[in-house]
């Protein structure tokens, strides 16, 4: 296990030297950090001095070590528009994106376990035809038109939800996790289905049946253990791109979180809060990466046992 | 996907030494004299899918009004008239008032057929070039193996291992928001998923006996690739293809929605929701509508890609083909009693 957890990280990590290289030849290739920092009335001087505080006249080499020296210390740079650190920015707004990021996947696996066995039970049966549809509709709405509906609906129309903002009870939660979780609910729904659907009919469910165990445990404990694998990696590679819903969810609710604080980075360009935002949320995909790893090594005793490189 | 009827187990996809043209195009139905029971034409397992009928009318609608569109319409699209500012859809104002004007009193109806251009003109050639490319890497990685196998699925999953919209922002911070832009970094972003499916496949077929036959009669790499693996790995490469064009339309609507995407005054659907969000309290139909043509086409495509799974698996086709009762009762059968 140990062993198998080692290799995993190593091989995941290739992903994120990536990034932090990738990073880097962002900020130097794309043009003159000089010029991104400094406003264009900056005199020749300036310019010169800007480059020699922050080492931007060495050789590549020389700047590239520093990168990661700083890097190391979490040193980002200061935002452009606050003079805040950018590390203190992004690690501020990540709790937000977090706690988002947590619920919604916790009541999209939970929701999608039950419903997604309820329809595989009855296969093609109506209910399980509506289930389908629904779920599959689920998947193609866009999120942020979802969002926009709902805030046309229960905040414009009805007056019951805020429209947007954190502070409040927990109305405040009910739009963004529904818009976050319309698309991995949808796709894991029809994931669990299918790979339920498939083991309810393999052999080991008919064994279970005709040593008489109850249909509960039939369900739950036979054909849902090995119909969790194919759950589990769709699940992981959803949770990964809930990023791509949080950036639009916090944009359109005010959700204070990474991924509002990366689109305003990118349109006002201020580079370091940007860079600081990808790098977290590389190295928050990293760990996801491995906890998956882990999930499926504590799943499936033949994955533990032939640990791939 | 026609050929090879006779036999409709699982060899059925073996093309044999000389396999015709899998892609869905009708074949020439005076070439050659069919052997009965005649194989099932692609419209006619339409036909046995009735929600997949109804997609296909309807991607087939977007596409005329995307291609028609601009020679139909002229220049409605642009035509301002403030006088006609946010008119509720109605019958009253002829066919471009149907759906109201928006705050500069063009027609949306005009301005929702000239996005739907817009849209495929992004999301058709994002998802043929990451197709093309993705499918020839991974087919080439899958039949060599080896280091080239393992080169080619790492740099697969760096790419997968991030979300799209992640690499679009910080791609797009780079360079400028365009349409040619946009199709590269979302061609980018998709190029691992068929690399990975068409080496899974044609790893596989490898060593399939077919394939070894070609290799004896002396058929080079990039022959038996070309001959042999694809007519094979390419049904399901192009299911995949389906689902892959719902995804980058949302992805390019959600960039688009952001103010990364397609800049005004060009239009896109993703554009038109973020344009209408601000009158949102007092004309809804400028956010809602073009959401609507956004769901239409990503569930139609859905459906679609659902249908040519089966149409394509010579063990599932059946369920197309069959009578309606007796395919209830299969699925009767299939349920656990």
């Amino acid at each position: 296990m140990v062993t198998f957890l080692r290799k995993r990280v190593v091989s995941s990590a290739i992903p994120l030297l990536f990034v932090v290289f990738g990073v880097f030849c962002l900020a130097r290739l794309t043009g003159d950090p000089v010029n991104l920092y400094l406003p264009l009335s900056a005199t020749p001087e300036q310019r010169a001095e800007f480059a020699a505080a922050n080492g931007l006249d060495q050789p590549v080499l020389v700047q590239l070590w520093d990168y990661l020296g700083q890097i190391a210390r979490l040193d980002f740079g200061e935002s452009l528009r606050t003079g805040q650190s950018a590390a203190e920015m992004v690690f501020a707004a990540f709790p937000a994106t977090l706690q988002l990021a947590a619920v919604t996947m916790l009541i999209a696996v939970a929701g999608a376990v039950l419903i997604g066995c309820a329809a595989a039970y009855r296969p093609n049966s109506p209910a399980d035809r509506v289930c389908s549809f629904l779920s599959m509709t689920a998947a193609s709405i866009p999120d942020f038109w979802f969002a926009i509906m709902g805030v046309l609906v229960f905040g414009v129309t009805l007056g019951w939800l805020p429209t947007s903002g954190v502070t409040g009870g927990a109305e405040v939660w009910v739009l963004p996790i529904a818009t976050l979780l319309i698309r991995p609910f949808g796709v894991l729904v029809q994931v669990v289905r299918g790979a339920m659907v498939a083991a309810l009919t393999a052999p080991y469910t008919r064994v279970a049946r005709s040593k008489g165990a109850s249909e509960k445990r039939v369900v739950f404990g036979h054909a849902l253990r090995n119909a969790a694998m194919p759950a589990l990696t769709v699940a992981g590679d959803l949770a990964i791109g809930l990023v791509n819903g949080a950036v639009v969810v916090e944009t359109i609710f005010g959700w204070p979180g990474i991924g509002k604080l990366m689109i305003d980075s990118v349109l006002q360009r201020d580079f370091a809060v940007l860079q600081a935002a990808v790098l977290l949320t590389a190295v928050t995909i990293f760990t996801l990466n491995i906890l998956i790893d882990a999930c499926y090594a504590l799943l499936d005793a033949r994955v533990r046992q032939a640990a791939p490189a | 996907m026609t050929a090879t009827p006779q036999d409709p187990g699982p060899t059925a996809q073996d093309p044999g030494p000389a396999p015709q043209d899998p892609g869905p195009a009708p074949q020439d139905p005076a070439a050659a004299p069919r052997p009965a029971p005649r194989p099932a034409r692609w419209w006619t397992l339409l036909g046995g899918d009735r929600f997949a009928a109804a997609a296909a009318v309807v991607l087939g609608l977007v596409l005329t009004a995307a291609l028609l569109g601009p020679v139909l319409l002229g220049d409605a699209a642009e035509r301002q008239d403030l006088r006609a500012s946010l008119r509720p859809p109605s019958l009253d104002h002829g066919v471009l008032g149907l759906l109201g004007t928006d705050v500069l009193g063009r027609s949306m109806l005009a301005r929702l057929i000239d996005a739907a251009g817009t849209t495929l003109s992004v999301a058709l050639p994002a998802v043929v070039c990451s197709l093309v490319i993705g499918s020839a890497i991974g087919m080439w990685a899958g039949y060599h193996g080896g280091l080239r196998e393992s080169a080619a699925m790492r740099v697969a999953d760096v790419i997968l291992s991030f979300p799209s919209l992640l690499l679009a922002v910080v791609a797009l911070y780079v360079f400028t928001p365009s349409v040619a832009n946009l199709v590269l970094i979302l061609a980018i972003t998709r190029i691992p998923v068929y690399l990975r499916t068409a080496r899974a496949e044609a790893a596989e077929l490898r060593s399939r006996l077919f394939v070894d036959a070609a290799r004896t009669f002396g058929a080079g790499s990039g022959a038996t690739i070309y001959r042999h693996i694809l007519p094979i790995t390419l049904p399901t490469l192009l299911t995949v293809a389906t689902v892959d064009f719902s995804f980058v339309m949302l992805t390019e609507s959600s960039l688009s929605f952001l103010g990364i995407g397609i800049q005004p005054p060009d239009v896109s659907w993703g554009l038109m929701v973020a344009q209408g969000r601000q009158y949102l309290q007092t004309a809804w139909w400028i956010a809602v509508l073009p959401g609507v043509a956004i769901v239409i086409t990503t569930v139609s495509a859905t459906i679609i890609a659902a249908w040519a799974r089966l149409a394509t698996d010579p063990a599932q086709r059946w369920r197309l083909t069959a009578p309606r009762a007796r395919r209830a009762r299969a699925n009767r059968g299939e349920t656990p009693s």
